[in-house]
């Protein structure tokens, strides 16, 4: 057999949506691009609206609130080993420009009980974000979104 | 039934592209596209098509980022992993077949995000019988061709140099040449080799870039210009492995070249990531090309004029974009007033694969 | 450019497919999919290749062009894969690329590559090899997210079956116990399946009490990982005509991709299929694809994706496939018999072979060689397919007879 470890390594380009949306997570902020025409609100944000194909026409800051449209509890990591404590997570729905199949949303960890997931009552429960003291301008300044 | 080139745009061909992520420069290509084609992605395009590769984006199933940025978002699009050519022969089959009416294609390069760039290229090599023996850069491969090559036609080092010095001063006034310069043979042989015969004038580098081809069945081409670029386009693979290939030859481009009607090319666009690549790829297309060269007959105006806005050694390697980078270069001069041109491109090394686009008005 | 009065907001613009010439499949062949093969991705594909060929009455000279299709890169740990897996090549060749999605994508290029008269003859392949990636398969997996705003929060693939799977639960109030009827179908239809990896008798306890991965996901709602590959040969109407009485026409082709923000957008139906469906459902002709199929084989890597996908198909109202499930509808002897060879969740799920290996089980119910696996009803009409991505592609093929 033939071990090889790939030494592939990336500095990944942000670019100017996701540069913004970091910065503002720096700031306790949910920031989302808009399109004048459809009116559409992207977040995570995009410079160009996928519907009209044309560019945002600029950015808005919704609430750090939203609906729990999914949530799962995970018992294996990435690598497939065992957890004790599961992690639940799932995506959340953002207010903002919600239409029938599309809306503005996030994926994130939530902070519920695995008994509110097992019984789905975590679904469609309304949940804020909980934002870490120490910010850098990343996801990761979110802790997780929290029952309210 | 006849397919053309309708629109083209690009965006990028500079070293480095830190202001934007891989999906904003495809949309500013594809935007300059449409807008040159007159179309509407979301209204008029059928078929959308990507060329990529995974480890050339640092994603698993780079697929999945393929479609918003190029108005394919809930319509059909997918990956072709290969050269920006490869898409659009997959663009020609949507249009022939009737499935399509219009068909973009894009491809980028964000080269400036692989830190190891080196060794994704060995990763592409065969892991039991190619890696083990690979030498610290993946030049060597090219290495052994540019041997075979001199060995089998008598090239030099100088006319090497030669081809460095004609392409890098070509490239001065051409906007997506980057890496256009003045230099002379005597600067070029004053360089280390990298892998005995090459130096390192003699490899071109990469460069972030995208572009975006749109195609058009001929009802669609003759309602929107009357002066269509028409094409066709062939792929053919040789081998991954050194020992199965004619190394020299350039069987992968003659295989390609092969499947597609022959016609006369008032001018030749050729992958030069290599400088003796250009006279192996040209030699495709035209006798003797060694001889060409030292006579002169290379630029505007020769008999073979080959690379006249400077090739990749001017532009560098935009990936998986480097077949419509030169695609770019044979539309620009078909502007001219010229009406045919060929572009010879290769998916560089590890592979034996080779792209042939004819176009012609 | 003059817009049509009925544009498509999505799938196809022009939809009036003008089908240039008829295009079939003369020949199919695939490995033996499992846990770990010895071979390496070249001997599978070389293994599955020679049967189609075998089949087809053709040798590898004959073929003019090859399509390959393989998931992602990392998984036989190569790059430029499309090259990597035929060494001795010397043909046009090129890889398509969908996510789990490319194994119905390249039956789909295969027909267009005979439809636009480019080539008369192609070879069509599918190979993945994922025993061989460490630590465990599913670490490849941590690669396919965003890298700046999903990597970070340590997500597996698992997730994106487990939230698709919780939003479909949650809006359809389809309880798991059912959703488990289809490991239960799927694997006990395996059993007859010369190729499968897991068939077997299982109950729905059985599924309920296997480990929970993450829930509402179990061991046994899942389709084992697996090395294999799997081919097909797709000849033009005149060759087709001479090597074959039995041809099995190409009569539908579809594909779309959604974008890629899966976080913004309703898990519980899959729109993206719907209109790729809609798209191979128009190109053959067909108005009322419950009626006009009568044998399906939707993508099933885990149990509740084969209800979601047969609602996609039109095959069954929204919510209800499960329903159908239980009344025996898809069963083998059923009326509308879906996954009858086992599917992935019987058979194995090398991603892009798994794909294939949909297409090729259809190939075989239309031309009456599936032996313990053959529905009971005639069938005319059937359709394949696959879905990929991050929760936001499909492809589709619809044979016939
Ligand atoms: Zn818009």
């Amino acid at each position: 057999m033939i071990r090889y470890v790939p030494k592939a390594k990336y500095s990944y380009s942000a670019g100017q949506a996701q540069s913004v949306f970091l910065n503002g997570l720096k700031e306790k902020k949910i920031l989302g691009t808009v399109c004048n025409k459809c009116k559409k609100v992207y977040v995570p944000p995009k410079m160009y609206c996928e519907e009209c194909f044309k560019p945002t026409d600029g950015w808005v800051e919704l609430k750090d609130e939203g609906i729990v449209h999914t949530a799962i509890a995970s018992f294996v990591s990435w690598t497939r080993d065992r957890l004790e404590e599961p992690i639940i997570s799932g995506t959340i729905k953002l207010y903002g420009s919600e239409r029938d199949y599309v809306f503005p949303g996030m994926f994130h960890r939530i902070c519920t009980t695995y008994d509110k997931v097992r019984d789905m009552s975590i679904i469609g429960a309304k949940v804020k974000a909980v934002w870490n003291e120490k910010r850098v301008g990343s996801i990761e300044d979110i802790q997780c979104f929290k029952e309210v | 039934m006849k397919v053309a080139i309708v629109g083209m745009g690009w965006y990028g061909f500079r070293p480095s592209t830190p202001e934007v992520s891989f999906r904003e420069m495809v949309f500013e290509a594809a935007s300059r596209a449409y807008a040159e084609a007159n179309l509407d992605p979301r209204k008029d395009v059928d078929t959308f098509i990507s060329s990529q590769e995974d480890f050339w984006e640092g994603i698993s199933i780079a697929d999945e980022f393929a479609p918003d940025q190029i108005g394919g978002y809930l319509r059909p699009t997918f990956t072709v992993t290969g050269d920006g050519v490869q898409g659009i022969l997959h663009g020609i089959m949507h249009i022939k077949s009737g499935i399509s009416k219009v068909t973009a294609v894009e491809a980028h390069s964000k080269a400036s995000d692989i830190l190891t760039i080196g060794d994704i290229v060995e990763f592409a090599m065969d892991p039991i019988f190619l890696r083990p023996a690979a030498p610290p850069n993946f030049h060597f491969l090219a290495a052994l061709e540019a041997k075979a090559y001199q060995r089998r036609t008598g090239m030099t080092e100088e006319d090497m140099a030669e081809i460095v010095s004609i392409e890098k001063r070509n490239g001065f006034g051409n906007p997506r040449a980057s890496y256009a310069a003045n230099l002379n043979v005597s600067d070029i042989l004053s360089h280390e080799k990298v892998a005995e015969p090459l130096r390192r004038p003699d490899i071109a580098d990469f460069v972030d870039g995208a572009v975006v081809v749109v195609l058009a069945s001929e009802d669609i081409a003759r309602s929107l210009t009357d002066d269509p670029i028409w094409v066709e386009a062939s792929t053919f693979t040789e081998t991954n492995y050194p020992g199965y290939a004619e190394l020299g030859e350039a069987g992968y481009l003659r295989g390609a070249y092969s499947q597609i009607s022959k016609r006369k090319f008032d001018g030749y666009f050729v992958d030069d990531r290599y400088s003796f690549k250009l006279l192996e790829h040209l030699g495709v297309f035209k006798a003797d090309p060694l001889a060409l060269l030292r006579e002169g007959q290379l630029g505007e105006g020769g008999s073979a004029p080959t690379n006249v806005f400077g090739g990749l050694l001017s532009e560098g390697v935009p990936l998986e974009a480097a077949g419509l980078t030169l695609a770019l270069e044979a539309r620009e001069y078909l502007r001219k007033g010229y009406s045919s041109a060929v572009v010879g491109s290769w998916r560089g090394v590890p592979t034996y694969t080779g792209m042939v686009l004819s176009m012609w008005r | 450019m003059e817009r049509s009065a009925n544009v498509y907001r999505y799938g196809l613009i022009h939809v009036e497919v003008r089908k240039v010439r008829k295009v079939a499949i003369i020949g199919a062949g695939m490995t033996k999919f499992a846990r770990r093969h010895f071979k390496t991705p070249q001997e599978l594909v070389q293994e599955a290749s020679i049967k189609a060929l075998e089949e087809a009455g053709l040798g590898y000279n004959d073929i003019d062009c090859v399509v390959i299709g393989s998931a992602p890169d990392a998984f036989d740990g190569v790059h430029q894969k499309g090259e990597y897996l035929f060494p001795a090549m010397n043909k046009p060749m090129t890889r398509v690329f969908i996510g789990g999605a490319t194994g119905v994508m390249v039956p789909i290029s295969g027909y267009y590559h005979v439809a636009s008269g480019m080539c008369d003859k192609v070879l069509a392949i599918a190979e993945e090899k994922m025993s061989q990636a460490r630590p465990h398969p599913q670490a490849v997996f941590r690669y396919i997210w965003d890298p700046i705003l999903e990597t970070p929060i340590g997500p597996n693939l698992l997730w994106i079956f487990a939230m698709e799977m919780h939003r479909y639960m949650y809006a359809y109030k389809v309880p798991k116990e059912d959703i488990a009827l289809v490991s239960v179908k799927n694997k006990a239809n395996a059993a007859d399946n010369p190729y499968a990896q897991l068939g077997g008798r299982i109950t729905v306890d059985d599924v309920i009490k296997s480990e929970v991965l993450v829930w509402p996901v179990n061991r046994l709602d899942v389709s084992p990982v697996s090395d294999g590959a799997a081919a097909v040969v797709m000849v033009s109407e005149d060759v087709a005509r001479r090597y074959t009485d039995t041809p099995v026409w190409v009569a539908g082709v579809g594909w779309t991709l959604d974008n890629t923000e899966w976080t913004g957008r309703d898990l519980s139906y899959n729109r993206y299929l719907e209109i790729a469906g809609r798209m191979a459902y128009k190109m053959a002709g067909i108005e009322r694809p419950n009626k006009e199929i009568d044998v399906a084989e939707p993508y099933d890597p885990f149990d509740y994706k084969e209800l979601m996908h047969l609602e996609a198909l039109q095959l069954a109202p929204k919510g209800k496939a499960a329903q159908l499930v239980k009344e025996g509808v898809f069963n083998r002897d059923g009326d509308l018999p879906s996954s009858p060879g086992g599917g992935l969740l019987g058979v194995g799920n090398p991603i892009a072979a798994a794909g294939l290996m949909k297409v090729i089980s259809l190939y075989w119910q239309l031309k009456g060689t599936a032996g313990k696996m053959q529905v009971k009803k005639p069938v005319y009409t059937g359709v394949a397919q696959a879905w990929g991505d991050l929760m936001q592609a499909s492809t589709v093929v619809v044979l016939r007879r």
